[in-house]
């Protein structure tokens, strides 16, 4: 699948005139939330956490992610099933999802939140809602959705009290009314038709779209839905930037993209497409220790390895992060966790940064497009950037 | 009494307003006139003041709800009480869709009919209608009780957890996995104290009860047929 890999930057030469790495200040900052919010969000990396639920992970992994961002500058997510209070005293900046489902949703939650994160779609499964298998809603988890305890527990596709992006206009209204206009409202959109569902968050009110290519991870869909619906990250972000800048809002109404994102490398190519910030989830996890090697033997009984575990819907994650048997979660220990998280959050952005320098770049935010070329075809055409050694943006005309 | 009048006063002047009350307010009595289909009036309250609503009022008038009292003498648009927490929200005519959406508590009182997917998604809370209520209502409803004084539409209670569903009159069809249930008089109980409170003289007998049949609540392929 075409994804970030697919690019290089070009670096600087005789034209462009690079920063000396390690010396000369390449500023990672972010401030999301500027369009409405009085509050808005100052980050010091462009990399946040993604929302995964309580429940889907262990109540330890959680406070891993919120300690483990904290310590990073930036900020982390709840998801589906509501705010626990771990989380929120470990995050010194917590986004809270307001999702269909509703589940723990509460307007406390909604007032001690730094930012709202409204959830449409996401990039694993957009049109589609989840399913959290039973095994993995245990009382406390079942008690925080209002749910028996285990059932499978479906999440809805759709928001239950409005259809549409006029009606949403609408819910952001209510919802800035009950917080007094100070949290920053993201609006969260899977990989589907990323320019008009960008241009009608926009409609909708949002300050900041967060958009989710099909890479993005999740435990709570079937593998049918996971590969074979919604677009690739890499064919999602420039419809989405065309999206803000036709509108006058790129850089106004905040764009962060989720959805593969691994290293340094791609945190850069990200924002040279016109992202004000990514976030990761999958690869988070894997910081806090998911996969890691130590368990080996335990990976292998469940028919898989240590560098391809992913059946975290099934609650049996021998590093105590996706799941709820309470056995399994002491083996994470979350100081530790956090450090690890803090840890790679950090190289990413080195990562990052010294690609900027490379590219003569004082901030971040100061890639662009210009300083890409792509090794395939396909990666030029999704990112509308030149075939390398050659002008050719396929798609756009010319040869 | 505290009068506010939304032909001169901003939204947000009044949501502040109301929303600043303590538990211990002594301006307990609130009249909000004009209202004119304004969307989101009187939300995330959470004192016991009682807010009188003089008209019809747009999406989400009392969303979020928690220990007020909050009686429209209009009609309500769409969302009416949405998420409530606790407290009392009283309609004197119609409430449009999803009135009383994942309500987590507190007492939605709707005097005339509810559209479609009246209690979507309810989580605790309670309802009455003295009318009728639209197609889709208690769509996945986890818990609380839904209390229809007239007939409800199509596909009622569709993949109900485990809230309970009181239908006095007709019923167009149920939904996935809802099914009639006998009345014991638990329920007779609790459904004489919900109609008490909420001013019908509706006889608790005359109603049937809903409710899951719990057939879904693990996946199985031998039951894709009912999806």
């Amino acid at each position: 699948m075409p994804h970030f890999d697919d690019l290089l930057f070009l670096g600087a030469s005789m034209s462009r005139y690079p920063l000396e790495g390690y010396r000369e200040k390449c500023d990672t900052s972010v401030t999301l939330g500027t369009r409405f919010a009085k509050k808005p969000i100052e980050l010091k990396i462009p990399v946040t956490i993604a929302g995964m639920s309580f429940g889907a992970l262990s109540g330890p992994a959680k406070e891993a992610l919120g300690r483990g961002a904290t310590m990073a500058g930036t900020s982390t997510t709840t998801g589906d099933g509501g705010m626990t209070n771990e989380e929120r005293g470990h995050s010194e900046k917590l986004v809270y999802q307001y999702l269909p489902s509703r589940y723990g949703m509460n307007p406390d939650d909604l007032r001690r939140a730094d930012a709202i994160e409204i959830v449409v779609g996401q990039g694993a499964k957009p049109g589609g809602g989840g399913m959290l298998l039973g095994q993995k809603i245990t009382e406390r988890v079942a008690g925080m959705r209002n749910l028996p305890v285990g059932i499978d527990q479906r999440s809805a596709c759709r928001h239950p009290d409005w259809t549409g992006p006029d009606d949403l206009e609408i819910k952001i209204l209510e919802i800035r009314e009950i917080t007094n206009w100070e949290k920053p409202i993201y609006i969260k959109v899977g990989g589907a038709r990323p320019y008009y569902d960008t241009a009608l968050a926009v409609k909708a009110g949002a300050d900041v779209v967060v958009l989710d290519g099909m890479q993005g991870g999740t435990a709570a869909t079937q593998d049918v839905f996971i590969e074979h619906v919604g677009q690739p990250t890499l064919a999602c972000i420039r419809p989405a930037v065309k999206a803000l800048q036709d509108l006058g809002m790129h850089r106004k109404v905040q764009l962060v993209v989720s959805g593969g994102i691994r290293t340094g490398a791609d945190v850069a190519k990200a924002l040279a497409l016109g992202a004000d910030a990514v976030a990761i989830g999958t690869a988070a996890l894997v910081a806090l220790g998911e996969n890691d090697p130590k368990w080996a033997a335990e990976y292998t009984k469940l028919g898989t390895t240590a560098d391809a575990y992913d059946d975290w819907h099934e609650g049996k994650d021998p590093a105590g992060i996706t799941t709820q048997d309470p056995e399994l979660m002491k083996r994470l220990d979350p100081v530790e966790a956090a450090r690890k998280l803090r840890n790679y959050l950090a190289v990413l952005t080195l990562e990052c940064q010294t690609i900027a320098r490379a590219c003569g770049k004082s901030h971040v935010h100061n890639l662009e497009p210009e300083d890409l070329c792509a090794l395939t075809i396909e990666a030029a055409a999704m990112a509308g950037v030149p075939l390398a050694g050659t002008t050719w943006i396929p798609g756009q005309g010319g040869f | 009494m505290q009068t506010i009048d939304m032909a001169t006063t901003p939204l947000r002047e009044l949501n502040s307003a109301l929303q600043a009350q303590a538990e211990t307010t002594n301006q307990t009595q609130w009249v909000i006139e004009n209202p004119k289909g304004a969307h989101a009036v009187a939300v995330g309250l959470d004192a016991p003041i009682e807010v009188t609503v003089k008209g019809s009022t747009g999406y989400y008038c009392a969303g979020m709800n928690k220990q007020a009292t909050v009686h429209v003498t209009g009609s309500a648009g769409p969302g009416v009480a949405e998420n409530m927490m606790s407290g009392t929200v009283i309609i004197d005519g119609d409430a449009s869709q999803y009135a009383g959406a994942t309500g987590h508590g507190g007492l939605l009182v709707i005097k005339g009919n509810a559209s479609s997917r009246c209690g979507i998604s309810m989580k605790g809370i309670d309802i009455v209608v003295h009318g009728n209520i639209g197609h889709m209502s208690a769509f996945m409803a986890q818990s609380g009780n839904l209390v229809v004084c007239g007939n409800a539409g199509d596909a009622l209670g569709d993949s109900l957890y485990e809230a309970r569903l009181f239908v006095r009159g007709s019923v167009k069809s149920l939904g996935s996995d809802c099914i009639e249930k006998e009345m014991r008089p638990e329920h007779i109980e609790i459904l004489k104290d919900l109609l008490e409170r909420a001013g019908s003289d509706a006889k608790p007998e005359e109603f049937k009860r809903y409710g899951s049949a719990r057939t879904l609540y693990n996946f199985h392929v031998d039951h894709a047929s009912a999806y």
